[in-house]
């Protein structure tokens, strides 16, 4: 089986001339500077936004909007706060078509799996920055989705949690055998995880290079290549904001703005001229 | 000391001064009344009070001119309370309805409630209906606004969630806006309870007299006896009070998931 996801953009602000493909099965990690567009291409293989040009394929069939074959993460676990850690992993089986008791023991091993088990009753603000977002990440994967976008989801979490919840990922995909694409700005957080780093440089969002990481998972976090391949992302990665006015290069300030729109298209890596902004309000 | 005994010593410190005031005013109210510095005839003695409650309750069916009021209060505050949370989100989540209808809304919840009595009365005649109808209007327009307020502010976070896993209208409504919405509308509907108890006694005032604690004091004023005025007055009190320590308890159950500052 074939994954394909295919970006491709023309504008200044959002993302230009992009192709991805991502094969299944993949972990897919995206980097880059504010504002390159990492979120924005995301959002859009996620069917979270639709505005562009061009084609968003998965497994053949175009992205029109949100799926349940494709779960999402995002940088806030955005649980619901007056449902139970049980009840908000059951809503990514809300529209699934299956039975009462199918869908608890789905909710149940999921729990499981990232390591919630007793807190099914307990509420949001009960838990800490990394359970609740491992209640996000069991909400995203509870229906077995073929590719998982997560969006920044360690962006806010300590150091410690971190880098526990990047192992755990780890294992959750090496054991679930899902897709993943996540977007980061943490270089060790990508090459940590990723079969492949998509370094992507601002104004306009484009990717610059794609670097494999082939090195076998799980990884060790101390590796000496696996250093070595983070100097080399690192490098590149500067190497796209040399020469940006500095002022644009970091502004947390303008994210909320409209974002233009992206235009993907697919192996013709031609420019279109792009219409209608998109709008996005997550982070880029 | 253990921390529930903690817990309940600060609560017998509390329950202990909020009866303070209570006490000192009808330590007051005592004296006063029997060192003659007031009119007895104004102000009757607690004693007379008490033996004029007394009098109420065993002879009178003191508790059937309650249940009367209780009866109105409670019908009153259900429909307006259901009409108030449909209407509202009716506005909240339809633009069109909102263009059309909102205008119009804030308009009329301006004028005073006591200025739609002539024509409740005329519309719905004098009897119970009209009165249930006019306790209804009070707990509705609390009832929306804090609804149509609160649905306005659901969280665009979790709206897309919602949008990412598939929801329909209906799990959109039941899922994200209305909980989210819950604490604005416990809000509406206390008030909602609030306004219709004072709404059930200015409609007993204003609408023809019938059983009904109103009654009961418009039947001590025109036989000029005080403390049937004052029985009538405590239980007015009693009950508005007890209403709202219930909504108070409902509304922390149903809120039990909000970070819990008790």
């Amino acid at each position: 089986m074939s994954r394909r996801f295919r970006v491709n953009g023309s504008d200044l602000t959002a993302l230009d001339q992009v192709s991805l493909d991502v094969r299944a099965g993949e972990f897919v990690t995206i980097v880059g500077a504010s504002g390159c567009g990492k979120s924005t291409l995301l959002r859009l293989g996620a069917g979270l936004d639709v505005e562009h040009d061009g084609v968003i394929e998965h497994g053949g069939q175009p992205v029109e909007g949100p799926s349940l074959d494709r779960g999402i993460v995002f940088q806030e676990p955005r649980l619901f706060p007056w449902l139970t850690v049980e009840r908000n992993v059951g809503l990514g089986l809300e529209n699934a078509p299956l039975s009462k008791a199918e869908k608890r023991d789905l909710v149940a091993q999921q729990i499981e799996l990232v390591g919630l088990t007793g807190f099914e009753q307990a509420y949001p603000h009960q838990l800490s920055g990394g359970m609740a977002q491992r209640a996000g990440i069991a909400r995203g994967l509870v229906n077995r989705p073929d590719v998982l976008f997560l969006d920044e989801p360690f962006g806010a979490l300590d150091a410690i949690t971190k880098a526990r919840l990047q192992g755990e990922l780890q294992d959750i995909w090496a054991k679930e055998q899902v897709t993943m694409v996540l977007v980061t700005h943490d270089v060790d957080e990508a090459v940590y995880l990723g079969d492949r780093v998509v370094i992507m440089s601002p104004r306009p969002g484009r990717i610059r290079t794609i670097v494999p990481v082939d090195l076998p998972h799980p990884r060790e976090r101390t590796s000496s290549q696996l250093a070595g391949i983070r100097n080399h992302v690192l490098d590149i990665l500067n190497s796209t904001t040399v020469g940006l006015p500095a002022a644009t290069a970091v502004q947390p300030t303008r994210q909320k703005r409209p974002l233009a729109k992206s235009i993907p298209a697919h192996a013709a890596l031609r420019a279109k001229p792009s219409g209608k902004p998109l709008f996005s309000t997550t982070e880029i | 000391m253990s921390l529930a005994a903690t817990l309940q010593t600060k609560r017998a410190v509390k329950i202990r001064r909020g009866l303070t005031l209570p006490v000192l005013l009808l330590a007051l109210w005592e004296v006063s009344s029997h060192t003659g510095l007031v009119d007895a005839r104004f102000l009757p003695s607690l004693e007379d009070v008490f033996l004029t409650a007394k009098r109420e309750l065993i002879d009178n069916n003191l508790f059937g001119e309650l249940g009367f009021s209780l009866f109105r209060n409670i019908a009153g505050f259900f429909i307006g309370s259901v009409f108030g949370i449909l209407f509202a989100t009716l506005l909240a989540l339809s633009r069109l309805a909102d263009a059309l209808i909102t205008p119009t809304f804030n308009g009329l919840k301006q004028i005073s409630l006591l200025a739609w009595i002539p024509l409740i009365s005329i519309w719905f005649g004098f009897g119970e209906q009209a009165k249930i109808v006019f306790v209804a209007i009070a707990a509705f327009i609390p009832v929306v606004l804090n609804t149509y307020e609160g649905m306005r502010n659901a969280p665009r976070d979790l709206i897309e969630v919602g949008h990412a896993l598939k929801f329909t209208p209906l799990q959109r409504i039941m899922r994200i806006f209305l909980p989210s919405a819950l604490p604005s509308i416990a809000t509406g509907v206390h008030l909602g309870l609030i306004y219709s108890w004072l709404a059930t006694v200015g409609a007993e005032y204003f609408l023809a007299v019938g059983p009904g604690v109103g009654g009961l004091i418009i039947a001590g004023r025109e036989r000029f006896d005080m403390a049937l005025v004052m029985v009538g007055v405590i239980i007015l009190g009693l009950v508005g009070f007890i209403l709202n320590r219930l909504a108070a308890t409902v509304e922390s159950y149903l809120l039990r998931w909000r970070v819990s500052a008790h």
